[in-house]
């Protein structure tokens, strides 16, 4: 069911000529992917919104992330907390953003904020690292550039 | 799915960098609460010892910026106008630097107060103090603090309005109200702790 429903979206890509869509995740539908998606290479998931300007700020930062690092060795995910997916949708397409960007379709925050990390207060940005080994580290606020390098060197223990 | 769950329960968080040194701070439930003095857009400073009928508080940290507190103003209003007259007036507290934030400013904070009615004392924590002693985070934040006999107040309840901040319809679990409502009844309140995503506060620089 998933396969077909991943045709579907893909097909659309080709035929829809309009702002290329961003894919809708329950909260149980995120933490599968990143479960997935960390299993097979250091993964970075930041928390953002167009509205929320410290993100705005910090993401090209994580864009170069993925432009550094091999696809098999590092990947970003930007999971957009906006209201309305549509902003995010033009957003992506405004700033031809690289990473791969998910909307996280979830009302009620208080059902998943601490399975993400219990030292989350809620607000945003903010940033988890998980390693393929499962080990995971949690960092809410803004990065430098400087400071997120760092941190994913640090964490991962990988210097380019 | 619970295998995912017990998953990121057991994750180790080898390192947390903080950014914000206040969220260590700041009150848990069951702590007594102080109160203050700030200045509100009626021009006039406000303190919680002013409102002697009053049986507790639901304090709010809110701003004029954040869309998540906008989302969450007419609730912030209507709660006002349901508790205050029962002894649980809302106070509502910008904690927003008003030179990272101009939009949060007391001039702003005025009209925005007149605009949408508020009706609730709308304060100005200009040195940040309250908000860190409080340990707010983000806007909208709720405390609930419960009037002790001896004037004390303890609080009752930290976190969020209700479980759907994009429309109050659908919200179908209502922590504020059901925390007030049973402070009202002498009971416990059936969930004391909840979190909510929001805007983080605008600090000032250091």
């Amino acid at each position: 069911m998933k396969k077909l429903l991943f045709i579907f979206c893909f097909s659309g890509l080709f035929f829809n000529g309009k702002a290329q869509d961003i894919p809708s995740y329950s909260f149980e539908e995120l933490e599968e992917k990143i479960i997935t998606e960390s299993e097979e290479r250091a993964l970075v998931v930041n928390f953002w919104a167009t509205w929320c300007a410290p993100c705005i700020k910090e993401l090209p930062y994580f864009e170069s992330l993925t432009e550094a690092y091999a696809p098999d060795k590092l990947k970003v995910l930007l999971v957009s907390l906006d209201m309305d997916k549509e902003r995010a949708v033009k957003f992506k397409e405004k700033k031809k953003l690289q990473s791969d960007v998910a909307y996280l379709d979830e009302v009620d925050f208080n059902k998943w904020i601490d399975k993400i990390s219990p030292d989350w207060s809620g607000a945003i940005p903010a940033t988890l690292m998980i390693s393929p080994e499962g080990n995971s580290s949690f960092y809410e606020g803004e990065f430098t550039k400087e400071e997120l390098y760092e941190q994913v060197k640090r964490f991962f223990n990988k210097t380019d | 799915m619970k295998r995912y769950v017990a998953f990121f329960s057991v994750l180790t968080l080898i390192f947390t960098i903080s950014a914000n040194t206040a969220k260590q701070e700041g009150y848990e439930v069951g702590d007594y609460a102080t109160d203050f003095n700030l200045e509100g857009v009626d021009g006039k400073k406000v303190s919680l010892s002013d409102y002697e009928d009053a049986e507790g508080f639901i304090v709010i940290f809110t701003c004029n910026t954040c869309p998540y507190a906008k989302m969450y103003e007419q609730r912030i209003i209507k709660l006002h106008k349901t508790y205050a007259d029962k002894g649980y007036p809302v106070v509502a507290i910008n904690p927003n630097c008003s030179e990272r934030s101009p939009g949060d400013s007391m001039s702003e904070m005025k009209k925005r107060a007149q605009e949408k009615g508020f009706g609730f004392a709308y304060l100005q924590d200009e040195t940040q103090d309250i908000t860190k002693a409080y340990g707010a985070t983000n806007t909208p934040h709720v405390y609930i603090l419960d009037k002790e006999n001896s004037g004390k107040l303890k609080v009752a309840y930290i976190g969020t309005i209700d479980n759907n901040y994009k429309d109050a319809d659908k919200a179908n679990v209502h922590y504020v109200q059901d925390a007030v409502d049973a402070l009202m009844q002498g009971n416990s309140v059936p969930e004391t702790n909840t979190k909510a995503i929001g805007c983080t506060i605008k600090w000032k620089m250091s």
